[in-house]
């Protein structure tokens, strides 16, 4: 059944596939420092150079990209609204006020520890957003992302209050400001605890697509819907709290990504989640090359490129789209 | 003249003697030292403060009538956004020591224009359609975070010597108001204001929507316009002498609303601005005195403005 499914969705996925080779070894080549790609194998600087700086900040580029795309498309799922993601629902701020409690609290805690605790902060948060999102009227699709932005607005605040209080304002801009130029060999692999959570995304994908049609309509057809309810908020609290642990917040990646493949090949998740997840990357790691080339040699973080790319398409997207969305 | 068109309203009364008794406790709290200068710090600041306070209210009062939303407010448009993207855009054009070179008055009038031409430009085309409450909402919300990532874009890109002045205005600071700008800001206000409160009856008929608006003689495109260009000149205002302040405004008609409750706007702008006065004065002077750390006032009226947002947006949905 799914082979004729993905039928019309495989030139997509090849054509994305094909981008993102492209974009991954563009941004192994751009850089700082000089880093030829025919020495590469033969000078052991180079080689270096390859192997601690820029694999892995492609490597979580694409990991984060991949991840956060998902993520917003899960969102969409199970809020069933378009117009939702991490970022808008109080996910990310809330995984930002678990990192502030556990630096307060525990200050030595490793990078494993603050992604637990994060974690645990932006599933709390999420939920409580999920509740009360499903009480706003079905008929105002917009009420439910501009409650969920100053919701986060809210926290945010709260995240804020806090920092200044104990004098931690800048150390927490680190998780606030996305940016990928602090990424190195043995700073990142913990998000590959995210792709993880892709495969379980994808071994799902069907009961997800079930649950887009509301919570009757996939109890009727055998779905334990609670239980995919708290599966698809894990994953989406893990993402999240991952890609703000190890690189800080990015907008608009897991709303732009969504929006735009379910319109070119609609929204059954097995067919769509892989090519969301190729998009996602491509968008995070073309706005991060292009971030390192604007201001050669100097760098801008992805998270302004990306508000200001992600910001235009998502005007676009709201404009073009009828209003019953 | 409010006393002979209208009995004052005692609950208004109420109102100014809170303020009236906020401002005395800002003057007066705490002095010692060269007096003399203390008061005149003091003044000068206190100026800054009733100014923000009066072109907030009444920007917030006047745009919410217009888009007849209660939950709408000219910065959750992205109107302030706008201002700091403008003022960048103008380091960014003119470079550094153009910028700088720049007479601060003539930069501040120059500025204000150029937002009320932005403003209107991008606002006027959405009322006229007369899309969803919602859309306008959520696309003002975009072109916040939008304007904002240009401007920290655009300011890494000018010289490192002007990112400290650009971002220092991307933040909304009580503390550190703007003093040079004072006595243009003023005229400004004062001009504004007296603009409004004149328009007090035309901004009721503007209350029932435009076809009962026109039905009455109002001439709908004229009258809108020259209302969101007078709102933007109010947000310019209290943006440039204090920076952006997200939802105080919302938090200020909200409460006003209810004290005075009613929509009339002869009763809700005094109000309004009062209110604004007794919260961001008497804030103030209790973060300077009381908690020590006035810096923070900002983020706590951001924090419960936030709130007051949600729960408004709440109950207005599920009525």
């Amino acid at each position: 059944m799914s082979s004729t499914v993905l039928k019309p969705t495989s030139p997509v996925i090849w054509t994305a596939s094909l981008v993102l080779a492209v974009l991954f070894v563009l941004s192994l080549c751009v850089g700082v420092s000089d880093m030829p790609l025919d020495r590469v194998f033969s000078d052991a600087a180079a080689f270096e150079l390859l192997l601690v700086s820029r694999l892995p900040r492609t490597l979580a580029a694409l990991l984060v990209g991949a991840g956060l795309a998902i993520a917003g498309l899960i969102m969409q799922t199970l809020v069933r609204n378009k117009y939702v993601e991490p970022s808008t629902a109080g996910t990310a701020q809330s995984a930002e006020l678990g990192v502030l409690i556990v630096t307060l609290l525990w200050p030595s805690a490793n990078l494993f520890l603050k992604s637990i605790i994060a974690t645990g902060t932006a599933l709390l948060g999420t939920s409580i957003f999920l509740m009360t999102a499903h009480r706003l009227p079905p008929t105002q699709p917009f009420l439910v992302p501009l409650f969920g932005i100053v919701y986060g607005g809210v926290i945010g605040a709260a995240v804020t209050f806090v920092a200044w209080q104990a004098d931690l304002l800048q150390y927490l801009s680190v998780w606030t400001n996305g940016d990928f130029s602090g990424v190195l060999r043995g700073r990142y692999e913990l998000l590959w605890i995210g792709a993880a959570m892709l495969v379980v995304a994808w071994v799902i994908a069907d009961r997800l697509t079930i649950m887009a049609m509301g919570r009757d309509a996939s109890v009727g057809l055998g779905i334990d819907y609670a239980r995919m309810l708290q599966l698809g908020l894990v994953i989406v609290s893990v993402i999240s709290a991952l890609s703000t642990v190890v690189v800080g917040m990015i907008p608009f990646v897991g709303l732009v990504v969504p929006n735009i493949v379910s319109r070119l090949i609609g929204d059954n998740l097995r067919g769509t989640l892989p090519v969301v997840a190729v998009s996602g990357a491509i968008l995070v790691l073309g706005c991060d090359i292009l971030g390192r080339l604007i201001r050669y040699p100097y760098e801008i973080p992805v998270r302004t490129v990306m508000g200001c790319v992600g910001g235009v398409i998502f005007l676009w997207l709201l404009f073009r789209r009828p209003a019953h969305g | 003249m409010a006393s002979q068109e209208y009995r004052i309203d005692r609950r208004l009364l109420c109102l100014g003697a809170a303020a009236v008794l906020c401002i005395a406790a800002y003057m007066t709290i705490g002095l010692r030292g060269n007096i003399g200068f203390v008061l005149t710090l003091r003044a000068t600041k206190l100026v800054a403060l009733l100014q923000v306070s009066v072109s907030i209210a009444i920007s917030t009062v006047i745009f919410q009538t217009v888009t007849n939303n209660r939950i709408l407010t000219p910065s959750i448009m992205g109107l302030d956004a706008l201002y700091t993207f403008g003022q960048i855009l103008l380091v960014f054009a003119l470079g550094g020591l153009g910028y700088a070179a720049l007479d601060a008055q003539l930069k501040f009038g120059g500025e204000v224009l150029l937002l009320m031409a932005l403003a209107t430009g991008l606002l006027l085309p959405m009322l006229k359609r007369g899309t969803d409450m919602g859309l306008m909402l959520l696309a003002g919300v975009i072109f916040g975070v939008l304007f904002r990532s240009l401007q920290s874009l655009l300011a890494r890109l000018v010289d490192p010597n002007d990112f400290a002045v650009a971002q220092s205005a991307s933040f909304a600071n009580f503390n550190d108001v703007r003093t040079d700008l004072l006595i243009l800001a003023t005229v400004f206000t004062v001009i504004a204001t007296v603009i409004a409160w004149r328009a007090r009856h035309m901004l009721d008929i503007v209350a029932l929507g435009a076809d009962s608006a026109t039905g009455l003689g109002v001439t709908w495109t004229k009258t809108v316009t020259g209302l969101l260009l007078l709102v933007s000149a109010l947000v310019a205002v209290s943006t440039a002498l204090v920076g952006p302040v997200a939802f105080f405004g919302l938090l200020v008609v909200a409460i006003a609303e209810r004290i005075v409750d009613t929509r009339r706007h002869a009763l809700l702008m005094p109000a309004a601005a009062l209110t604004a006065i007794v919260i961001l004065v008497g804030g103030q002077t209790l973060f300077q005195h009381g908690l020590g750390n006035s810096s923070t006032l900002g983020v706590v009226i951001e924090f419960a403005g936030g709130l007051a947002f949600l729960i408004l947006l709440f109950l207005g949905s599920r009525r």
